[in-house]
């Protein structure tokens, strides 16, 4: 398709697109070097044993129970944490698309609070919050509420609410993004055909929200899926998921061959649910460029 | 009635109804009463209340004071899903993610209708406007008439006491418009339903109307038949927004005589009583003295300006003795050729005293 289009370019159109591509040029650079250099760096690393190639660090992902629970509980983290996200995310973003005012710009601003404070400082806060003698604790067993403690931290819990934390607001835009362009004429004319508040919403909006949703999605849950110093932190060695799998490989074992082999599975599952993804929805909308 | 859709006639009665946004009024003590089956339009230009009055019927906009009665039923206050009243959006409205049958048939669905019986009325409402066969097409695959047309069909399926139309054909270029003008027209005398129609386009509300209320600022300036309204316009507003009119001051000189920068004339209407007068010349109404000008026409002596073909006609301006601005046409036919002037030669127009309408200055 862009063959057949470039023929018909004019001269101006030509150099046009010279210009573009040598302004691009710095950044293509950049991207060439430091990103796709390693990767490719990475993905020959992965085949690489001490007595040259090997598919040695692949077979282990069939061989080792640790790397097939380590991506399950990931998936599965990554799912509670997109589900949550949903959940707490689409009635903020709705209340954001449907407000007047000032309104949109508050709720969108405080949704956004956390992205001014370092992942580490926002980590260790709910250290502070969840931990046995924190904050919720004492505040729920001096009310009476319960007898001991909650074990709030060091287990998943902790991991996913500290990563919805984190996240929400890569659900919540893409959703009040979705929603902004809904026409309100739309609810109306399902009003005055005599459809009732819940009907309109779930024949109406709700459907017409699916790409925001699905875009949300996405985003949080591969996001969660390179989560590192979250869960690190308030897993407390009960969660480990693949990003600390890869950490341990290098840190513990110094094999570069095995964490690298486990980059490029995860890499290739992320690649695949965008794959997905982008059946349902361009993809140009889960990255909210349109 | 041989119509499988039977709407049941009902009047609509707006009362002193007041809309205040803060201390702008958008609404300004409306009085309306709309007879069961008639087709009557609001028309006025854009920021008239023409969408809030429309919001008002609808149920979106709340009045600050004021009600609004459905036949004897006063619906002031009943939300929009209640009030059993069909609306053609601006922008049509579809629901971008239903077929079209899907789309029509939603009113059934919301009425929780028995499915046993959605086909047949679907039928009907597809046959009404024409898009037999057309019930599984997506939305996106419709030409702009087409999304009209089904448009009009979900909102007339559920039998509406009332439809309301607002602006529905200002998205379809001037061939359609015409066409959909027509048909709406058919429509209206095939179903009977009562329809208010909101548009800014006069001549579509000519072309359409039982009666047109004209909006200004907020208030009702005239509510009459098309041709009342045309020929007898109440001031220099309603004059100057319906038809191709050209506003000239003239002096009162007694009950049915005026001067037009100095030449007198005569009208066969009643002048109002005010010092604030103007003469509405129509194109249509003046024509270049001849054998057939009747005796008793009004004649104003002038130089021809310029001619600008327009197609079906020549639009020839002409700058009266007095030096104003009117204009008339001739058919661009070959008597018209025969009689057409050339710029710059002198010309005498005629009017007649019937034709000759006197309005005051608009408060």
């Amino acid at each position: 398709m862009t063959k057949n289009v470039t023929n018909f370019l004019s001269p101006e159109e030509r150099r046009e697109r010279r210009m573009i591509l040598l302004l691009l040029a710095p950044a293509l650079a950049v991207v060439g070097l430091l990103l796709i250099g390693p990767l490719i760096w990475m993905g020959w690393q992965s085949f690489q044993g001490p007595d040259g190639f090997t598919l040695d660090h692949y077979a282990r992902f069939l061989s080792d129970t640790v790397y097939l629970s380590s991506f399950v509980q990931t998936f599965r983290i990554a799912f509670v944490v997109t589900i949550a996200a949903l959940l707490l995310g689409y009635p903020i973003a709705y209340v954001a698309a449907k407000s007047q005012g000032i309104w949109p710009p508050i709720i969108l601003g405080m949704v956004l609070l956390p992205f001014w404070t370092s992942v580490l400082v926002r980590a260790y806060a709910w250290l502070i919050l969840l931990q046995r003698r924190g904050l919720v604790n004492t505040m729920l067993i001096e009310t009476g509420v319960i007898d001991k403690p909650l074990i709030l931290v060091n287990n998943e819990f902790g991991t996913v609410m500290a990563t919805l934390h984190i996240l929400l607001p890569f659900m919540v835009l893409p959703l009040y993004a979705t929603m902004k362009k809904i026409p309100a004429e739309l609810e109306m004319a399902g009003a005055s055909l005599g459809g009732g508040g819940w009907l309109v919403f779930r024949s109406v909006f709700l459907p017409l929200s699916l790409p925001g949703v699905i875009a949300g999605s996405v985003l949080v849950f591969v996001l969660t899926l390179g989560f590192y110093i979250t869960p690190e932190l308030l897993g407390g060695g009960r969660t480990f998921l693949v990003s600390m799998l890869v950490s341990r490989n290098i840190e513990l074992y110094n094999e570069w061959g095995a964490a690298s082999s486990i980059s490029m599975v995860l890499l290739l599952l992320v690649f695949l649910i965008f794959r997905l993804a982008s059946m349902l929805i361009p993809f140009e909308r889960i990255m909210g460029t349109r | 009635m041989n119509s499988p859709l039977h709407p049941q006639k009902v009047g609509v009665s707006i009362r002193n109804a007041v809309k205040r946004y803060g201390t702008f009024k958008a609404l300004d003590d409306v009085s309306l009463d709309v007879a069961p089956g008639e087709f009557l339009s609001v028309l006025g230009p854009s920021g008239s209340g023409k969408t809030t009055l429309l919001g008002l019927l609808g149920g979106f906009v709340q009045p600050t004071s004021g009600s609004i009665h459905l036949g004897a039923t006063d619906i002031t206050y009943t939300p929009p899903h209640l009030r059993g009243i069909g609306i053609v959006f601006q922008n049509y409205a579809l629901f971008p993610h239903m077929t079209v049958g899907e789309n029509i048939t939603f009113p059934l669905r919301a009425r929780r209708l028995p499915k046993a019986e959605w086909p047949a009325k679907l039928q009907a409402a597809l046959e009404m406007v024409e898009l037999s066969g057309y019930a599984d097409r997506a939305i996106s695959a419709l030409s702009g008439g087409q999304r009209q047309r089904v448009a009009l069909a979900r909102a007339m399926i559920f039998e509406p006491r009332l439809i309301l139309m607002d602006e529905p054909l200002s998205a379809l270029d001037k061939q359609l418009r015409e066409n959909m003008q027509l048909e709406l027209k058919q429509l209206h005398a095939k179903l009977g339903a009562t329809i208010i129609y909101v548009t800014h386009d006069q001549r579509e509300a000519l072309t359409m109307s039982d009666r047109i209320a004209v909006m200004k600022s907020g208030g009702l300036v005239q509510v009459d038949t098309p041709k009342q309204l045309h020929d007898r316009p109440k001031d220099s507003f309603v004059a100057s927004f319906i038809g191709e009119a050209m506003l000239l001051p003239v002096q009162r000189l007694d009950a049915g005589n005026l001067t037009l920068a100095g030449q007198t004339l005569r009208s066969a209407h009643p002048l109002p009583s005010s010092d604030d007068l103007f003469l509405t010349v129509h194109s249509e109404k003046l024509a270049f003295a001849g054998p057939q000008t009747a005796p008793e026409s009004n004649l104003l002596p002038g130089t021809v300006n310029s001619c600008l073909y327009q197609g079906e006609s020549v639009r020839i301006f002409v700058t009266l003795s007095g030096g104003e601005q009117v204009s008339l046409r001739l058919p661009s036919n070959h008597s018209g050729w025969q009689m057409m002037p050339e710029a710059g030669q002198p010309v005498t127009l005629a009017l007649h005293p019937e034709d000759t309408i006197v309005v005051p200055r608009a408060a």
